[in-house]
């Protein structure tokens, strides 16, 4: 596929254009990103559901007062609104309102964390490769591709049957897995900054090549990092919920969104809230994830002119 | 032409190899070795054990047993003169367990000669048993592929033509909603809704009524194809309106458009003749690969609907730990990624002139 690189373009325009654009191209995604309203909501929600999450423990034991773990076989499949269970309870009868919450920290925690792996390995690999060029780039692209070759999610199973993993190994597998996308765009990327005149003016005063990779192209990937974050987190949240889906994803007692929804699917007659309430916050998550995403490219459209 | 497509073919070999190495790492780190699969039955002796080790190959260094694995292994140990003991070998010991007599003649061919072993469970090729579901498997994702594209395409050219408007946002919340959905639980509703016992509209799992002898002509089971592939094409409806759009704003902003509408051509004339055409040229070249990630994509929906297809397969056999399926699988479906990318390059080369590798 041939990629257009955007650039900025000079343009000369009225005095209250010129004031917009000597900001940085920071600023102005910033600017931008304030008047957007729906990406604005979408982070409001990502960032509540992050702090719930969080405060899992304290919530379920000092405003619910109860325990994610303990069975209570005399209260399964209480319905939504029940004595003391808000959202009811699962087939073994523990709180469903608190397993959600506690899954909301496994599922956004690898979301997160497998991301953010993939994103440090794609940007180092992509920036050292597309800086040096060469032998190093032949060898990595070749890698890239033959990783790329193999269906993605059969490498997944197979991994993971092999491995058997726990949240954190699951991190590990979806991270290394999933930084090639994110490579290949930074790499693009940087053979176009690494002929920018700064970049060749930091080289003409004497500044080391790790110098120049980390501190002036590096930052100026920032807006490509955060909008394949986002996306990244999203895609990782629904890769999660199929693994487990399909029996290879975090294995209970552990809840995680994933795999509360798919015990749900086999008990939809008896408590359907038990489907509704994970596959909604999967559904939320990953939509506000796209806008997020979404959003942050608009704003650092360097096309746009407003 | 031709000299850039035998650049490109010989580009793929080192990619195979590659796919074929990370496979056999795979498989070497697996747990459970085929010798206890294979002779799970308690009263098997240790020697009778032994011997199936030597013939497996198990203990032998990895780059050998990879190499057996992709060349076979009747050029390493061979009998000349036809009494089943091997009497000449090459890389490997003519006695690998050391009890004093040479071990039988190696007949494996490697899965280079297209010997991926014997699947522990099905006791079959393995590739004949993908032979079986591939075609389920096509079959599935080209009604996806043509109803997506047609509904897909249109939508996308629409939004691109009303950036911005009311069209262009709507579709745009309703791709990122198709794409947000977990398609398991897309497909759980529609059963629930659709197949239920209330309605029972759809037949809620299989390629067709379970008769002998395979399935009738497709157009004789539609209604099998309705619920799967309606979660399939949700997703790629979604994706190709996206791609579509991005593919016609891309084109539209090029200098030769600012040259038609200069000459003043009409908007219809600009859009559908300069614009569509050209921005049709990467989803065209693109179809190839997309048909190819949609088969390793469908592994979910295969299970969902019991759709006898490759994914389906390569699902129960990781599932059961049947390596030699597993293998093939992965390797077949690396080979048909590889050609597909291969193809859509060439393609790419001969609509688009200005493309030169």
């Amino acid at each position: 596929m041939a990629s257009v690189q955007t650039q900025p373009v000079i343009q000369l325009g009225t005095e209250k254009e010129k004031s917009f654009r000597s900001k940085s191209l920071l600023q102005k995604a910033l600017y931008r990103l304030r008047h957007d309203t729906l990406t604005l909501i979408a982070i409001g929600v990502i960032i509540l559901l992050t702090i719930l999450a969080v405060l899992a423990p304290f919530i379920s034991n000092s405003i619910l007062q109860v325990d994610y773990t303990e069975p209570a076989l005399r209260n399964t499949f209480a319905a939504i609104n029940s004595p003391g269970h808000v959202l009811g309870t699962d087939e073994l009868g523990r709180d469903h309102l608190a397993r959600l919450l506690y899954g909301g920290q496994v599922s956004l925690g690898i979301g997160f964390s497998a991301a953010i792996l993939s994103i440090v390995i794609g940007v180092t690999v992509g920036v050292v490769t597309g800086y040096y060029g060469g032998i190093v780039d032949d060898l990595i692209i070749w890698f890239i591709t033959t990783l790329n070759s193999i269906p993605q999610l059969y490498l997944l199973l197979i991994l993971s049957s092999v491995l058997s993993p726990g949240p954190f190994t699951l991190v590990l597998v979806l991270g290394f897995l999933g930084w090639t996308g994110t490579t290949r765009l930074v790499r693009g990327e940087t053979f176009s900054l690494r002929e920018r005149e700064y970049v060749v003016a930091a080289r003409a005063i004497g500044a080391s090549d790790l110098r120049i990779m980390f501190l002036h192209i590096v930052p100026n990937l920032l807006s490509l990092v955060v909008i394949t974050l986002a996306l990244g987190i999203a895609g990782l949240i629904l890769t999660e919920s199929s693994l487990s889906f399909l029996g290879f994803g975090v294995k209970s007692p552990t809840p995680s969104w994933g795999n509360m929804l798919t015990a749900g699917l086999d008990l939809i007659r008896f408590a359907p809230h038990l489907v509704i309430f994970p596959g909604l916050l999967i559904m939320i998550t990953v939509l506000c994830l796209y806008i997020i995403g979404d959003g942050l490219r608009d704003a650092f459209d360097p096309k746009l002119s407003d | 032409m031709t000299k850039f497509i035998i650049r490109r073919l010989l580009q793929s070999i080192p990619t195979f190899f590659g796919v074929t190495i990370i496979a056999f790492l795979i498989m070497v780190a697996a747990p459970g070795d085929p010798v206890s699969l294979l002779s799970f039955n308690p009263t098997t002796r240790p020697e009778q054990r032994a011997i199936l080790a030597a013939k497996l190959g198990v203990s032998d260094s990895v780059p050998i047993q990879y190499l057996r694995w992709l060349l076979g292994d009747d050029w390493m140990r061979w009998d000349s003169d036809g009494d089943d003991i091997a009497d000449g070998s090459f890389l490997i010991a003519l006695d690998t367990n050391g009890d004093g007599i040479n071990e039988p003649p190696g007949d494996r061919y490697g899965i280079l000669r297209g010997d991926f072993g014997r699947s522990f469970t099905y006791k079959q090729d393995p590739l004949t048993l993908i032979g079986q579901f591939l075609p389920a498997t096509i079959e599935l994702q080209m009604v996806v592929l043509t109803v997506s594209i047609t509904i897909g395409i249109p939508i996308g050219v629409l939004a691109a033509i009303w950036r911005g408007g009311f069209f262009d946002n709507i579709t745009r919340i309703l791709a990122v909603i198709g794409n947000a959905v977990p398609d398991f639980w897309l497909a759980f509703l529609l059963i629930i809704f659709l197949a239920g016992p209330g309605l029972g509209l759809f037949p809620s799992g299989g390629r067709c009524a379970p008769i002998r002898g395979g399935c009738p002509p497709i157009y004789q089971r539609l209604s099998y194809l309705v619920l799967p592939a309606s979660v399939l094409i949700v997703g790629a409806i979604a994706g190709w309106s996206r791609y579509m759009r991005a593919a016609m704003l891309e084109t539209i902003s090029s200098d030769y458009i600012r040259t038609a509408r200069a000459k003043g051509l009409s908007n219809t004339n600009v859009w559908f003749k300069h614009g569509l055409r050209n921005a049709l040229i990467p989803v065209a070249t693109f179809l190839g690969p997309v048909l190819v990630g949609l088969i390793g994509s469908s592994v979910i929906i295969e299970r969902i609907f019991s759709w006898p297809g490759y994914g389906r397969l390569t699902l129960t056999a990781v599932t059961a730990q049947d390596y030699p399926i597993v293998m093939a699988s992965v390797v077949i479906g690396a080979l048909l990624t590889i050609l597909a990318y291969l193809i859509s390059d060439v393609l790419y080369a001969v609509f688009d002139p200005r493309i030169r590798f």
